[in-house]
């Protein structure tokens, strides 16, 4: 499976780096931060979740004032204002609530998932409000949406390439031991204690 | 005559704790990322890609205060015991070289990245601390990055780098001991040559 991904990026590769090259830098900011604020809705009910109501209030607050004074999302006053962006998702609710990782698996397209992070990602996918906000008989409107979404991911996963593809002896290994402590990292918020060394070795 | 003794004594005793005290492990970490960063501001040969010139920027202003050897232990973890002195002196050698690289090209990524320090709670008595910085850019979620430290004598040396949860020296653990348990050290250390030979190779051209 992780040969068909290298092989996928073949095609979409060159894209990201065509929209990351010619788009200015404020649009790609922008088309982010309108995407994130969509996101923020769902971590707010994933913060709810995970018992942080402080977290979510803010979230809500966040989605509130990106909105509206931020311009349908395009700007991230809320951030500004000091209203953390926070990132949850199902996966990480799922993990705070006890759930292992289960056996690593690399999908097509969608990458690195454990199994309780695949599962995960299945609700993320069916409540994900870009699904929903353009509720509408447009297709070809919502296709675009979900392209741009993509792109724009891949893009901004483009500078991070040339670091793994120079540090690690294989790929595959290297990427599936950064998800897995990324993730572990993620669930406890960054307040997982760092390995030290405990001996004078 | 005594007065103006004793108010030089009185300099003395307020300037001297100043001298003696070493430079606190966050200010040092401060102090090395803002000159990096300096640097890669204004050098458009790094913002264009140039591993090299990255190299040499970290072999110039980050490797003083990185502890490599520590860092080698650290992700080798049990079997770095089963290596002699001069198996961990090589092996020591060759992952720096590997990890310069690693560094000096995330340096090439930069882009107008601010970089905000956060307070470091440092207990008196332990050797060990963490320093909590985040990379923010604008658009997305600011990047966690941190730097465990230990005191050797009066300093402080950078023994492992952590990026968004994913530590720089530990990722290489499995990969370390499963080479370790199949060809043993005396696989290790090649297989670490030869991807660094392979690297500076492609650099060249």
């Amino acid at each position: 499976m992780f040969a068909v991904n290298e092989a996928l990026d073949v095609v979409i590769k060159p894209v990201a780096q065509g929209y990351d090259a010619a788009a200015p830098l404020p649009l790609k900011v922008a088309i982010s931060n309108f995407f994130g604020n969509i996101w923020d809705s769902w971590t707010a009910v994933n913060n709810l979740l995970q018992g942080k109501p402080g977290d979510a209030v803010s979230d809500v607050g966040r989605v509130l004032i990106n909105s509206t004074i931020g311009i349908g999302g395009a700007f991230d006053v809320a951030g500004e204002m000091g209203l953390t962006k926070h990132s949850e998702d199902f996966g990480q609710t799922l993990g705070k609530w006890g759930v292992g990782d289960g056996p690593y698996f690399y999908w097509p397209i969608i990458g690195p998932r454990t199994t309780r992070d695949t599962f995960g990602w299945m609700v993320d996918v069916y409540v994900d409000p870009v699904w929903h906000v353009y509720h509408t008989d447009d297709m070809a409107l919502r296709n675009s949406m979900v392209a741009v979404h993509y792109i724009n991911l891949r893009a901004s996963l483009l500078p991070a390439d040339k670091v793994v593809e120079e540090a690690a002896f294989d790929k595959y290994d290297y990427i599936r031991d950064a998800y897995l402590q990324h993730r572990r990292s993620e669930i406890f918020d960054g307040a997982l204690p760092h390995e030290v060394l405990d001996d004078e070795r | 005559m005594k007065s103006l003794l004793s108010l030089f004594f009185a300099a003395w005793l307020a300037v001297a704790p100043a001298l003696a005290q070493e430079v606190s492990p966050d200010a040092l970490v401060r102090q090395v990322t803002e000159d990096v960063l300096t640097v890669v501001r204004q050098d458009k040969d790094i913002q264009g890609g140039s591993t090299r010139k990255a190299i040499e920027l970290v072999d110039a202003k980050v490797l003083p205060y990185f502890n490599f050897q520590r860092m080698t232990a650290l992700a080798m973890g049990r079997d770095w015991n089963k290596a002699t002195p001069e198996q961990k002196k090589r092996l020591s050698e060759e992952f720096k070289t590997l990890l310069v690289r690693t560094y000096a090209n995330s340096l090439t990524s930069y882009r107008n990245q601010t970089v905000v320090y956060k307070p470091t709670r440092i207990q008196p008595d332990d050797p060990h601390v963490v320093v909590k910085t985040e990379i923010v850019q604008p658009g997305s979620k600011p990047v966690q990055l941190d730097y465990t430290l230990e005191k050797q004598g009066d300093s402080w040396k950078v023994y492992d780098v952590i990026v968004a949860g994913v530590s720089l020296v530990t990722n290489y653990r499995d990969t370390f001991n499963n080479e370790v348990r199949n060809n043993g050290i005396d696989g290790l250390i090649p297989m670490l040559a030869n991807r660094n030979r392979q690297l500076e190779a492609g650099t060249r051209k």
